[in-house]
């Protein structure tokens, strides 16, 4: 209590603070490597390589918005990823199959079409349920769970079980899902050859506008009268219940945003990667990319981008170069970054506590 | 009816090791706030622990295996303890993410020490009969949990230093005012817990393979067990993981393996839904 009599809170800015340039600069400028120099030095396979580092990027967006801002540690984005990534890979697998069945129902011995996969014939169809199903399933469990005031741990354990359960759940329904193998060897995406370097050059640069629009968003989001209470509802949940505000509905939607966001980024990937299985969207994955949050920094967006594309590089660099030492420096990444720098990389950068 | 009735050694066994590892995952985040996530890994050290020990005491290893794989994991998290976790008492999400680091390279240790592909350790002859529907390790499990459990309950309310543990859960504070060493009460817990682990991981080599990855399957229904009985609490612990553990084996029964773990989900939030903070709840006016 004496802390609070000691410190009063930071008095309210003075009628208009002296508009900060700094950021909006440093956007446009990643923005132009990203559109303009990149496409033009990185050889086809790199930049499809920069492209799936995109897509986690957005899923890491999503996770900084949730626990960084938010304070809701979420394990199981994986699996928001994955309903995003199985919705858009259903639609192109019937787009490839025409009139017939997709191979692998036919190895499976699936003889008609499951009722669950007509109406994904429709691309309007299928891309809305990239949005809708991880939004629903995301709006539901959160309504749920934090309506009853279940939240830090709770919550963090509650969603790692769901990532466990979905993964099981998908390799179980072999007919349904493609078991293990998930769903993969696309032909055309929308009219265009998948595997060809126009299309994936195009894809790039899909992804790396939506990520730029989606981050746009989530940014004025976060410096929104909303993001202020996101913030106090991560900093004191019981103190912004007793000022009048209902903080299961502001978490609610947050995780519903960032589980939005997920599904586009897994819809994203399907395409760029050419497969979605429940490898890429268990419990491993999914920590993965918290730990990429981590180190890029939490408690900024920007942080969360970065930590993801770094993570990306780094996974790819080590696990051809150094395959088995890969474990242990990811194992002791985490540990240094989590015990060092709780702050993440950005924390280095910014003087001013980014925390606040 | 014969299909049900054999369901029951099954899902009462797997809730008894639910139950081993849950205890101490339970103990440590009540007492301290924290979420060990390397605690799965201490379950592969125990189970490792009656693999090696093998070679010396042949078919019996898993006796001789018991108390030794509860020293071995007892040790293991008594040094994660000293060396990392203490640092970050009372940050439950980061010591989540601290502790997965860990459990990521005790893994690659056992891959590299053991190799990636499943071990198997032959089970005692005086196991091998079955009593009634009970296959004799399954019942063997259970007891160690039964025994496990008395002998937990008997430490925690009848000897100082367990009545001491108790007053650290309830109020840290308080504790430490009236002249409790706390931190010597967190080494003891997180011995305890992470030595019955050990014991978890000894129980499953009679039911199954061995290898690096073994933590992996019960950490996650483990936590299930710790939300659904209650931080800190043993009764909690007890019929939440076999509730779990009976749950599972049922819905894997009655529909399949791939739907069970949805439907134990479904069955856990709609539980939260009643009891948001468990079976039983230490009291507290505490605000967060």
């Amino acid at each position: 209590m004496t802390a609070i009599l000691e410190k009063p809170p930071v008095t309210p800015a003075p009628v208009k603070e002296p508009r900060d340039w700094r950021g909006p600069a440093l956007f446009a400028l990643v923005a132009v490597i990203g559109l303009v120099v990149m496409p033009l030095v990185l050889e086809p396979f790199r930049l499809g390589l920069l492209a799936k580092y995109l897509t986690y990027a957005i899923v890491a967006l999503g996770i900084g918005l949730a626990w960084g801002q938010g304070g809701m540690l979420t394990l199981g984005q994986g699996v928001f990823f994955g309903l995003g990534g199985y919705a858009m890979g259903m639609h192109l697998k019937l787009n490839d199959a025409g009139d017939g069945l997709p191979d692998f129902m036919v190895w499976s011995g699936v003889e008609t079409l499951p009722a669950l996969w007509e109406p994904f014939r429709n691309p309007v169809f299928a891309i809305a349920m990239v949005v809708v199903v991880p939004g629903a399933v995301a709006w539901l469990l959160g309504t749920l769970v934090f309506r009853q005031r279940v939240r830090g741990a709770y919550f963090a354990i509650l969603t790692q079980a769901l990532a466990a359960a979905m993964v099981i759940l998908l390799v179980g329904q072999q007919g349904l899902t493609g078991g293990t193998n998930g769903l993969t060897n696309f032909f055309e995406f929308f009219g265009q050859d998948v595997a060809a370097d126009s299309t994936q050059r195009g894809l790039y640069f899909t992804v790396a506008i939506v990520l730029g629009v989606l981050f746009l968003g989530a940014w004025q989001l976060q410096r929104s009268r909303f993001g202020r209470l996101l913030l106090a509802v991560r900093d004191g949940e019981d103190r912004v219940r007793f000022l009048g505000y209902n903080p299961a509905t502001v978490k609610t939607i947050t995780f519903t945003l960032s589980a939005v966001m997920a599904g586009i980024a897994g819809a994203l990937f399907v395409p760029v990667v050419g497969i979605i299985s429940p490898a890429l969207l268990g419990v491993v994955p999914s920590l993965e990319l918290v730990v990429a949050v981590a180190v890029g920094g939490r408690f900024a967006l920007a942080g969360a981008v970065l930590g993801a594309v770094l993570m990306g590089y780094a996974k790819t660099y080590f696990s051809e170069e150094l395959p088995d030492a890969w474990l242990y420096l990811q194992g002791a990444l985490f540990i240094l970054v989590i015990g060092l720098a709780p702050k993440g990389i950005i924390g280095f950068f910014r003087r001013k506590d980014v925390t606040a | 009816m014969e299909g049900i009735l054999n369901q029951l050694p099954i899902g009462l066994s797997i809730g008894a090791v639910l139950l081993l590892i849950a205890l101490g995952l339970t103990f440590t985040f009540g007492q301290m706030g924290v979420i060990n996530m390397a605690h799965g890994e201490f379950i592969m050290a125990g189970a490792y622990t009656a693999y090696l020990l093998q070679d010396f005491a042949g078919r019996n290893a898993v006796l001789v295996a018991l108390p030794v794989a509860f020293l071995v994991a007892g040790l293991m998290g008594l040094i994660l303890e000293r060396a990392a976790i203490r640092h970050f008492y009372g940050r439950p999400l980061d010591t989540l993410l601290l502790t997965w680091g860990v459990s990521l390279v005790l893994q690659q240790v056992a891959r590299d020490l053991f190799g990636a592909p499943n071990v198997q350790v032959t089970s005692p002859t005086w196991l091998q009969g079955t009593l009634g529907p009970m296959p004799y390790n399954r019942l063997f499990i259970l007891l160690l949990a039964v025994g496990s459990v008395v002998a937990i309950w008997v430490y925690m309310n009848r000897s100082a230093q367990g009545r001491r543990m108790q007053a650290v859960m309830q109020n840290r504070q308080l504790a430490a005012t009236s002249g409790i060493n706390t931190g010597r009460v967190d080494q003891r817990t997180f011995f305890i817990g992470s030595g019955l682990a050990g014991i978890a991981g000894v129980a499953l080599t009679l039911i199954g393979p061995v290898g690096p990855t073994l933590g992996t399957y019960y950490i996650v229904d483990a936590f299930l067990v710790v939300v659904a009985g209650g931080l800190g609490q043993l009764r909690g612990a007890v019929i939440a993981a076999l509730a779990l553990g009976l749950l599972n084996s049922y819905a894997e029964f009655w529909t399949n393996a791939s739907l069970a773990k949805v439907i134990v989900f479904v069955v856990i939030i709609a539980f939260l839904q009643f009891r948001p903070q468990g079976l039983f709840v230490l009291r507290s006016r505490a605000l967060t």
